[in-house]
């Protein structure tokens, strides 16, 4: 009883929360929502007794969030509703439709055709934790490995596009350092 | 049997909620306490023998104070900020285990709410979502300092999860769980087997990093008071104002307690003597926060970056890589 209770009532919200973040045109509303929306979600995995994945959710997405506001903060007056530019209507309604459609129809063709199985049994005494890695390291081992090596190459492409003179360090630097290159960046504004 | 488990887990959040609310304005009087002592003052002393009523005071004050939301400021996530990192706070609660399985009138309680076999992750993991409290609060309030102080609040939050998670790592590995019960289990054995002694470094960095994640002095950007004014607190008053607060000192035990049973031990075999050595290491890291604020000036912002990303970092990953080795 207590899991259909917890379902619906977290399936409201997620579903409020998703709304709002579309629909308003308040970056902060938006932004909020959206993290709310996504801590909601890991309710879904806590009710199916994927615990782990409940905590990864958390822990990522509000993260992730987070991220986006430091870039709303940058780029808005987060506290002012923003005039958004919107185009053919009935072009964003139907393509948006036809999305949604293609979503279920994905996700809903294997059920229909019954070819869902669980090929990798329950360990007998693994917890949570240990049967994700269990899965992780034997039949998705090349997935895995490739989002590994794709996160470091995009580690790698972040620190080259932001790493401009990474080698000096203003917290290392005495004063003088530091007024020198302050020198050196004006002369190069001037000349 | 579900009656009687529902009774108790309600009867066990109820409990946990009052204590930590009555200690967190309780930490609010050791705070001006300790600070009074360690500057030579004698910090609150007008209402009640030693001040010990100036709680109650702060408590009449704050709830009956005029609650202000300022005209330009978004007002519904205004609202819901303070409220955001209290009940966090809380949240983060249910999976620590504050005190060894006891019997009251034949019945067995375990005072942990939900013991999850996720345990620590999911208290990070809550407690990095209290910090959007002090974020919304800044960005909704439509003051520039505030707004700089969500600024840092999002900078903290980014670079010491990164040192906590990683430091939380390697006592992981070794324990192969992430359990806090089962934590205390592979210490149960006495002193000598506590993870202080095999993940000294471990213990070090997670121990920098809570000071991180609560705000604390030698970390204290998100207030900063440098600023005289009070970050992402500045149009806050009453109520909200104090829900604050709650959230930073119910954090603060949340932490010491987290950090006792991590690494020193939490309550040993489950005797009368363990249970009070856990209160005690739990008193000691509370004070501990107090002691570093009267001692320790604040950080730059920059500072705490360099700190994180180029000293704390690259010592975790080293650490596990050790224990790693060790380990097979």
């Amino acid at each position: 009883m207590f899991e259909a209770i917890a379902f619906y009532l977290f399936a409201f919200l997620t579903i409020i929360m998703f709304y709002i973040a579309v629909t308003t045109s308040q970056a902060l509303y938006a932004l909020t929502a959206l993290a709310a929306g996504m801590i909601f979600i890991s309710a879904f995995f806590f009710i199916l007794g994927a615990d782990f994945l409940g905590a990864v959710q958390i822990v990522v997405y509000s993260g992730a969030v987070m991220a986006l506001y430091a870039f709303g903060m940058m780029f808005f007056d987060t506290t002012r509703d923003l005039k958004e530019k919107k185009g053919n209507k009935y072009i964003v309604a139907g393509l948006s439709t036809l999305a949604a459609i293609l979503v279920v129809i994905i996700f809903s063709a294997p059920i229909v055709g019954d070819n869902i199985k669980a090929l990798y049994p329950v360990v007998e005494g693994a917890g949570n934790t240990q049967e994700i890695g269990l899965v992780l390291f034997t039949k998705y081992l090349v997935p895995f490995e490739v989002a590994a090596v794709m996160l470091l190459v995009a580690m790698i492409a972040g620190i080259v596009l932001a790493g401009k003179k990474m080698d000096a360090s203003l917290t290392l630097m005495s004063e003088e350092e530091i007024q020198e290159l302050e020198k050196e960046k004006n002369k190069e504004v001037l000349s | 049997m579900e009656t009687a488990y529902l009774i108790e887990t309600v009867v066990k959040i109820l409990v946990i909620l009052l204590v930590f609310s009555a200690l967190a304005g309780i930490g609010t009087y050791f705070e001006r306490k300790v600070l009074a002592f360690m500057q030579r003052r004698l910090g609150p002393m007008n209402v009640g023998p030693y001040g010990l009523l100036q709680v109650a005071a702060d408590g009449i004050k704050l709830f009956t104070k005029e609650d202000i939301v300022p005209t330009s400021a978004v007002a519904p996530i205004f609202k819901i900020a303070p409220i955001i990192t209290a009940s966090t706070a809380f949240m983060a609660a249910a999976a620590i285990p504050f005190l060894p399985s006891f019997t009251i009138f034949g019945y067995e309680v375990h005072p942990i709410v939900a013991d999850i076999n996720i345990g620590i992750l999911y208290i990070l993991g809550i407690m990095g979502v209290g910090l959007y409290g002090p974020l919304l609060g800044g960005m909704a309030s439509a003051n520039k300092f505030s707004l700089l102080s969500a600024a840092r609040a999002t900078s903290v939050f980014i670079s010491y999860e990164v040192v906590t998670g990683l430091s939380i790592l390697a006592p992981v590995m070794l324990v192969s769980s992430l359990s806090l019960i089962d934590f205390n289990e592979y210490q149960s054995g006495g002193i000598t087997e506590w993870m202080i002694w095999s993940q000294p470094v471990a213990f070090v960095l997670f121990w920098i990093a809570s000071f991180a994640e609560t705000g604390r002095t030698p970390f204290h950007l998100i207030a900063n008071d440098h600023e005289i004014v009070d970050g992402f607190g500045t149009e806050y008053s009453g109520i909200r104002w104090g829900l604050f607060f709650i959230g930073e000192y119910a954090n603060m035990f949340f932490v010491s307690f987290v950090i006792s049973i991590l690494f020193l031990g939490g309550y040993g075999d489950g005797s009368f003597l363990g249970a009070l050595g856990l209160l005690a290491k739990m008193s000691f890291f509370f004070f501990f926060f107090l002691w570093t604020r009267a001692a320790w000036p604040d950080v730059r912002p920059d500072q705490l970056m360099w700190l994180c990303w180029k000293v704390l970092m690259p010592i975790a990953v080293l650490n596990i890589l050790v224990t790693a080795i060790v380990l097979i």
